[in-house]
């Protein structure tokens, strides 16, 4: 698999990375698609969809559909049109000198291997952020939860708390009152960032509670979440708050630590593209939640994946290195 | 799916867990849970690749939620590997092959 040049390397594999490669398999470029290696974090094959139920606003599923089952659909419509897939994370790029390179691990060695592209696109994503507190990692697993459709379940009738005032935060906590007895949400001030329709559906849902202007200071328990320490921001006043169960939805940071000092980013370390898709590398492009922290939905990842294949097959087209068909493909997108 | 792989049960766990002459290991899954989807065929792949050291066994929590409590799994996909009837290891959350294979090294 390794020996050959490809036209074109995909990185990532949610909605951007996976709608990448099914426009550019039926151009007939013949995409490897890096895909990630599983995970109980966004960062994973699928990316963040894997990790939600019912997506309600992706078009054309009128009854909505869960969203390991739409990336289960995207992967195989990418397959059938003949995309290749590697299970495994890149470790490393050389982006100085065409064809581009990368490296990561043989899905069955576990050696480090070589994949040569004339072009290559980023769909990275981004990940959930963590509190960064000894505590929360000991007892990720025991009631700290990075996957509130995964553990929720075993909440039934509990008392939990989710941290952030965003969107997703908005909808875990919303979602975990399936379950808990109570949710309270947890947010460092006054007021939520969230959507209006999120922020209305928590504040009449009577199982979910407001903690304002609080900070998690330090989870507490042994062997099993038993409470949060909490800091008014405000007063400085610190409380406990007893709860069994933590999620915390405080925010992504884009994947792109792979990607420092060879593409451009803004200061949140988001890639910065322009024309469209392209970075400042000729022939890199880049696509999805790890180029884009305004939108971040299915939908515009998919819009954006399909942008960077077709600026990418014209590209290779320009570049004398597109395959034969490819003019008669390209009309027929 | 394994041929070689174990469907347990409240009524099943205990005879199968104590009856198997390999460790056995438990994967706690449901079908809503996304990272419990992706591991199954990274189990399969190992348990075909070490047919003579470990079996595979399922749990579906959905229908077997006293073996969940019993075991205390409160994040799924979790991992225990039972060897000779007790548990020996645990992991919990998906991981790629090479670190599930890291980590159950000392079993295969």
């Amino acid at each position: 698999m390794s020996d050959q040049v490809r036209d074109v390397i995909i990185i990532g594999s949610g909605p951007a990375g996976l709608t990448a490669a099914i426009y550019s398999a039926r151009a007939n470029l013949r995409p490897l698609v890096i895909e990630g290696l599983p995970s109980s974090t966004s960062d994973q094959p699928g990316g963040q969809l894997m990790l939600t139920t019912d997506v309600e606003n992706y078009p054309g599923f009128v009854d909505g559909i869960m969203g390991p089952d739409l990336m289960g659909r995207f992967r195989a419509q990418a397959e059938r049109f003949g995309a290749e897939f590697l299970t495994s994370k890149v470790t490393r790029i050389d982006f100085s000198a065409r064809p581009f390179r990368v490296w990561a691990p043989d899905p069955t060695t576990g050696e480090e291997q070589q994949y040569v592209g004339k072009a290559i696109i980023v769909s990275t994503g981004a990940r959930s952020l963590t509190l960064g507190l000894p505590a929360e990692r000991r007892l990720m697993g025991y009631g700290v939860s990075t996957c509130a459709t995964c553990d929720g379940f075993f909440f039934r009738g509990r008392d939990i708390a989710v941290v952030g005032g965003g969107d997703s935060a908005l909808e875990e906590a919303t979602f975990l009152t399936k379950f808990a007895d109570s949710v309270t949400l947890i947010h460092r001030r006054k007021e939520l960032r969230a959507s209006k329709i999120m922020q209305d559906r928590a504040f009449k849902n009577p199982k979910v509670h407001f903690a304002w202007d609080s900070m998690v200071t330090d989870v507490l328990g042994t062997t099993k979440v038993e409470g949060v320490q909490l800091r008014n921001v405000v007063t400085d006043e610190e409380t406990e708050l007893a709860v069994a169960g933590l999620f915390v939805a405080i925010g992504h940071v884009p994947n792109t630590d792979l990607f420092k000092g060879v593409l451009d980013m803004d200061a949140n370390g988001y890639l910065v593209t322009h024309d469209g898709s392209k970075t400042n590398v000729d022939g890199v492009f880049a696509c999805g939640d790890v180029q884009d922290h305004v939108y971040r939905q299915a939908i515009t990842a998919s819009g954006s994946g399909c942008m960077a294949a077709i600026d990418s097959e014209r590209w290779l087209e320009a570049h004398g290195e597109a395959p034969a068909e490819i003019n008669e493909t390209s009309t027929d997108w | 799916m394994a041929q070689d792989m174990l469907t347990l049960t409240e009524q099943t766990f205990d005879e199968e867990i104590k009856g198997s002459d390999r460790p056995v290991l438990v994967d706690f899954w449901a079908e809503w849970c996304g990272p419990c989807k992706m591991i199954a065929p990274v189990l399969d792949q190992i348990a075909a690749d070490h047919p003579e050291s470990l079996r595979i066994g399922k749990i579906n929590i959905d229908e077997n939620l006293e073996l969940a409590r019993r075991f205390e799994v409160m994040s799924i996909p979790t991992l225990i590997l039972f060897k000779d009837g007790e548990p020996q290891l645990r992991i919990i959350g998906a991981r790629g092959k090479g670190q599930l294979l890291d980590e159950l090294q000392k079993f295969l």
